[in-house]
């Protein structure tokens, strides 16, 4: 029987060393349960106070055979009693359930770092499925590492001897093994897990009881065995008093967009087709339905978008969510939207594309698409969430300028954001925007395209308004009276009219916001999810005292009115972005500014060291 | 206040008409703007959603709220609009093109879940606005500027194609038949669901006369079969044709007369038959071996997606017992609270 109590340290004269971070990575098939020991490793160590980022890596098979490398699932957390902006570039655990996630994860851990192995999954079936020729643990390939041995699978089993479970049943239960061994070894409370096991597993307690032995056992083998030498302490972090939660991207944005219905006293709709990574935008807004949300999953993405459209005209906040290729199915009727100048948000969560790419990698290849891909002039207003907790606002703002301006809004969010978390500093109600809306009635004396001289948005009418029948379509239309006009300085007038609507709004946003020296050497500009590397490389330097500053962009159409005059301040403006330069063609394209760039595609996020050296590489190049 | 008295004219735009002189359209157009006072919803809650074609442009000429909308795509739109505003009596105008075409993947899911609208599918088996290619309701071997040999693809059957998606009311009509074009739009906008009308109609331009076995006085008696609920299958100029069921294949015999068949032995019309065999036997009615059948093959009653969707959201706010607090929702998960 377990008797311990959970993280009490009278059990162990083990010493505690504290550290002020640690990054520690699950890794293992993606059957055994990695994501979910991450997340329950986040929770509890948001719970105790630290601020903290995750990544998820998991593969686009949903279960590739059971060994093989494309069916390695891997979880990276950084958990810091600082400020935290990563997941952290290299691993200082890595905790490996079979030696294809030994394999696969070799290369991205220094030497002398720490590996936890379960022992019991290396025979030579999995050696050789891993691509090893010889045992990895025997033939010296870990001789530079801290290695520590553990037959999980077997402690595991041994653990629940007295269970009625079957043995496979049993077997699944050793990602909790490795879970407690990590919670004794990070000096963490089990009752977050304990909790949520019992929860999880109501209905078959017989389950929740076996991992919570099981995790109980892994505990109990830190303090019984000798083999490590100390554990370890991440104090709480010194941030911002308030209420916290953990939120990934995806969620922040549903919250996000529950928020804006409740704001604007508008019904949301959201019209969409399953997608990764977008889809749990669909599975959280499902669950509102007593916010008034309505979800409609359609049967293509062309039919999502066109629902929200048809329900924008109705008066709801049409929305659709959606990654690359849905983008692209989208395009035709995303500039219906704009030339009926109707409100629409579209959500891209990027993944590695073309077509379909890399399914459950982030990528920021989208925005030159957002921005540009849609026949004839079609102007749309282009946002991005720097980090998943932002994600929030930006639904907020999305809506915001939708509804004011009478446009479409594509929001683009990548694999990272969506699935990472962070810690969300819980808004108070009252200090977000009154997003209210009045719709035009007769009375008001207004067409369906009399424009607002300040924003040149046109009235939205509902149907349903008794004196105001009238009709939109995708035709070109007369610019006073909205009827359908072939007229060629018509025309042109709507489009130079459309395109000053959308740039216009550059009056009504943030001023670009500079972190760092407000003039020097290098402006590091970025976009969407590599704001948190690029944070940290600010500190980096800040810390030597480098003339870098870091401007981080959340409107990319229109941008910041006084974005030129920014620039302007510095030596060299910098752009890291996961594409191959594509914010930076439209900064050479818009301002009289030359940037550097620096480009990844590999589906991964950015490291620290992949910003900091090219920068300090163009710092000397100046001095 | 007694609300004043409708009138045609209240329904019809003051746009010009832009078809083609002698279109079908027209006649469909006039029947609409016709029957809709009476119908006892004013112009302004009444939404007429079209694609890319001919058709396309009929909510111009509508005087109520109007939303012409890309290829293929009006069904999505509609969906958005129906499911958002149940109120809105809403009405999709498209074509053989628009709908079987492009459009055929959103017209077969419209259809199976039943959205509260009425779809009148103008079918005149040609491209009309593109001038002239051939459509998938075009005859096998049609010569047309894009197929000079023939073209070679199966024509889809609009009415059947319809049934296979489970749709709860299929009619046909025929632009030239006034009085019965009305009667079947009066009885799609009464069915609750969605009601699915193919109206053949002229293209006289690209495709003249495509229908006009149907329409001609010399003929229309022996080859259009008048589908009335309750009463059977009869048709011919002497009312002396019908159609029976030989096990299960239809046949056309003559009654009374030596060799004759009894009148009782002819199918009686049931609208309302719960599975669809009975109306896909009719739809499958082709001429020149049958008399095509213009009326109303099927009308059941399903329920509505629009109300259901909705019926959900009045049931979670139930369940919420007005607790749905902004507040609350996003204090709620594991939170903690930082001193």
């Amino acid at each position: 029987m377990v008797e311990a109590g959970a993280g009490s340290r009278e059990d162990t004269a083990r010493p505690s060393q504290e550290l002020e971070s640690v990054v520690i990575r699950f890794a293992g098939d993606s059957g055994d349960g990695i994501q979910l020991t991450g997340t329950q490793f986040t929770n509890t160590s948001f719970i105790a106070g630290n601020d903290l980022s995750t990544l998820p890596d998991f593969p686009a098979e949903i279960r590739a055979p059971a060994g093989s490398l494309a069916g390695v699932s891997g979880f990276q957390l950084q958990l810091s009693s600082q400020e935290v902006h990563t997941p952290g570039d290299t691993p200082d655990v890595l905790v490996c359930m079979n030696p294809a996630a030994l394999k696969v994860n070799l290369p991205l851990i220094e030497k002398g770092k720490v590996i936890l192995l379960n022992t019991s999954t290396f025979n030579s079936a999995n050696i050789k499925k891993a691509g090893y020729e010889e045992n990895p643990l025997e033939d010296g390939t870990l001789d530079d590492y801290q290695v520590f041995p553990v037959d999980i699978t077997a402690l595991t089993l041994g653990a629940l001897e007295d269970s009625d479970l079957s043995q496979k049943e049993k077997t699944r239960c050793k990602n909790f093994f490795a879970l407690g061994l990590l919670y004794w070894l990070y000096n963490r409370k089990m009752d977050t897990t304990e909790q949520w096991l019992n929860k999880k597993f109501s209905k078959a307690p017989e389950l929740a009881a076996a991992n919570i032995k099981v995790m109980h056992a892994g505990y109990n083998y830190g303090v019984t065995t000798e083999m490590f030498a100390s554990t370890y302490e991440v104090k709480p972090a010194q941030i911002q008093p308030g209420k916290y939660r953990n939120v990934t991207g995806n969620t922040a944005l549903s919250l996000g967009m529950v928020a804006a219905s409740q704001l604007s006293g508008l019904p949301v709709f959201l019209g969409t087709y399953p997608i990764t990574p977008a889809s749990d935008i669909l599975h959280d807004l499902a669950r509102f339905k007593n916010f008034g949300i309505v979800t409609f999953q359609a049967e293509d993405e062309i039919a999502g978008v066109c629902s929200a459209i048809g329900a924008s005209y109705g008066g709801s906040i049409g929305l659709t969510s959606t990654s690359g290729p849905g983008l692209a199915l989208k395009s035709e009727a995303m500039g219906l939207a704009v030339i009926m100048e109707l409100p629409l948000v579209v959500v891209d969560v990027q993944r590695g594309g073309p077509s379909t790419g890399l399914p459950t990698k982030p990528e920021q290849a989208d925005l030159l698409a957002a921005m540009f891909g849609r026949h004839g002039e079609c102007p749309a207003v282009v946002l991005a969430p720097a980090t998943p907790a932002d994600c929030f606002d930006i639904a907020i703002e999305a809506v915001r300028l939708a509804t004011k301006y009478m446009t479409p809004v594509i929001i683009l969010s990548d694999g990272f954001i969506a699935n990472s978390s962070e810690a969300w500093h819980i808004p108070e109600v009252d200090t977000l925007p009154d997003l209210s809306v009045r719709f035009t009635v007769a009375e008001d004396g207004k067409g369906p395209f009399t424009r607002d001289p300040e924003t040149l948005s046109r009235p939205w009418i509902r149907p349903g308004t008794p004196g105001l029948t009238h009709r939109v379509g995708g035709l070109e239309k007369d610019f006073n009276t909205g009827n359908v006009s072939y007229d060629p300085d018509n025309h042109e007038k709507m489009i130079r009219t459309r395109a000053a609507k959308v740039a216009g709004i550059a009056k009504d946003i943030e001023p670009a916001q500079v972190v760092g020296p407000e003039s020097g050497d290098v402006l590091i500009l970025s976009w969407g999810s590599p704001a948190g590397t690029v944070r940290r490389a600010l500190e980096v330097f800040q810390k030597e005292g480098a003339s870098v500053a870091g401007c981080h962009l959340r409107h990319l159409n229109p941008f910041p009115a006084d974005l030129g005059q920014v620039m302007a301040k510095y030596r060299h403006v910098v752009i890291p972005e996961m594409n191959l330069g594509q914010l930076r063609m439209l900064i050479t394209a818009n301002y009289d500014v030359r940037p550097v760039g620096i480009n990844k595609v590999k589906g991964q996020p950015f490291r620290v060291s992949e910003i900091v050296d090219p920068v300090r590489r163009l710092l000397q190049g100046v001095h | 206040m007694e609300a004043l008295k409708l009138t045609k004219k209240d329904f019809t735009s003051d746009q010009d008409v832009r078809w083609c002189p002698g279109c079908g359209d027209y006649a469909i157009l006039s029947t609409v703007q016709k029957i809709m006072p009476d119908l006892g919803v004013p112009p302004h809650d009444v939404v007429f959603v079209s694609g890319i074609g001919c058709s396309g442009r009929f909510p111009y000429y509508m005087n109520t709220y109007g939303f012409h909308s890309i290829h293929g795509r009006a069904p999505g739109f509609a969906t958005g609009l129906k499911v958002s505003r149940p109120e809105l009596s809403v009405w999709l105008v498209s074509g053989d093109g628009d709908a079987m075409s492009i459009g055929g993947n959103h017209l077969i899911h419209i259809l199976r879940r039943n959205v509260d609208i009425n779809i009148l599918m103008f079918n005149n088996r040609i491209y009309g606005l593109t001038k002239g290619q051939y459509s998938p309701t075009s005859e096998i071997g049609k010569k047309t500027k894009s197929t000079p040999m023939g073209s070679l693809d199966r024509p889809f059957n609009p009415l059947s194609l319809a049934l296979g998606a489970g749709a709860s009311f299929v009619a046909r009509a025929v632009d030239r038949d006034l009085g019965h074009l009305q009667e079947v739009i009066r009885a799609a906008n009464a069915h609750k669901g969605t009601s699915f009308v193919e109206i053949y109609q002229n293209c006289n331009v690209f495709n003249d006369g495509a229908f006009s076995q149907f329409t001609e006085k010399e003929t229309k008696d022996d080859t259009v079969l008048y589908l009335e609920h309750g009463k059977p299958l009869i048709f011919g100029k002497n009312k002396d044709k019908g159609i029976v069921m030989r096990g299960a294949h239809p046949e056309v015999v003559t009654i009374g007369g030596e060799g004759g068949v009894l009148e009782s032995d002819i199918v009686v019309h049931d609208e309302t038959v719960p599975t669809p065999h009975y109306a896909f036997m009719l739809s499958q009615l082709q001429y020149p071996k049958f008399p095509e059948p213009v009326g109303v093959l099927r009308s059941v009653e399903q329920p509505t997606y629009d109300e259901m969707a909705n019926e959900q959201i009045r049931r979670a706010k139930e369940a919420a017992n007005g607790s749905s607090s902004l507040e609350k929702l996003l204090n709620s998960g594991d939170t903690w609270t930082v001193e």
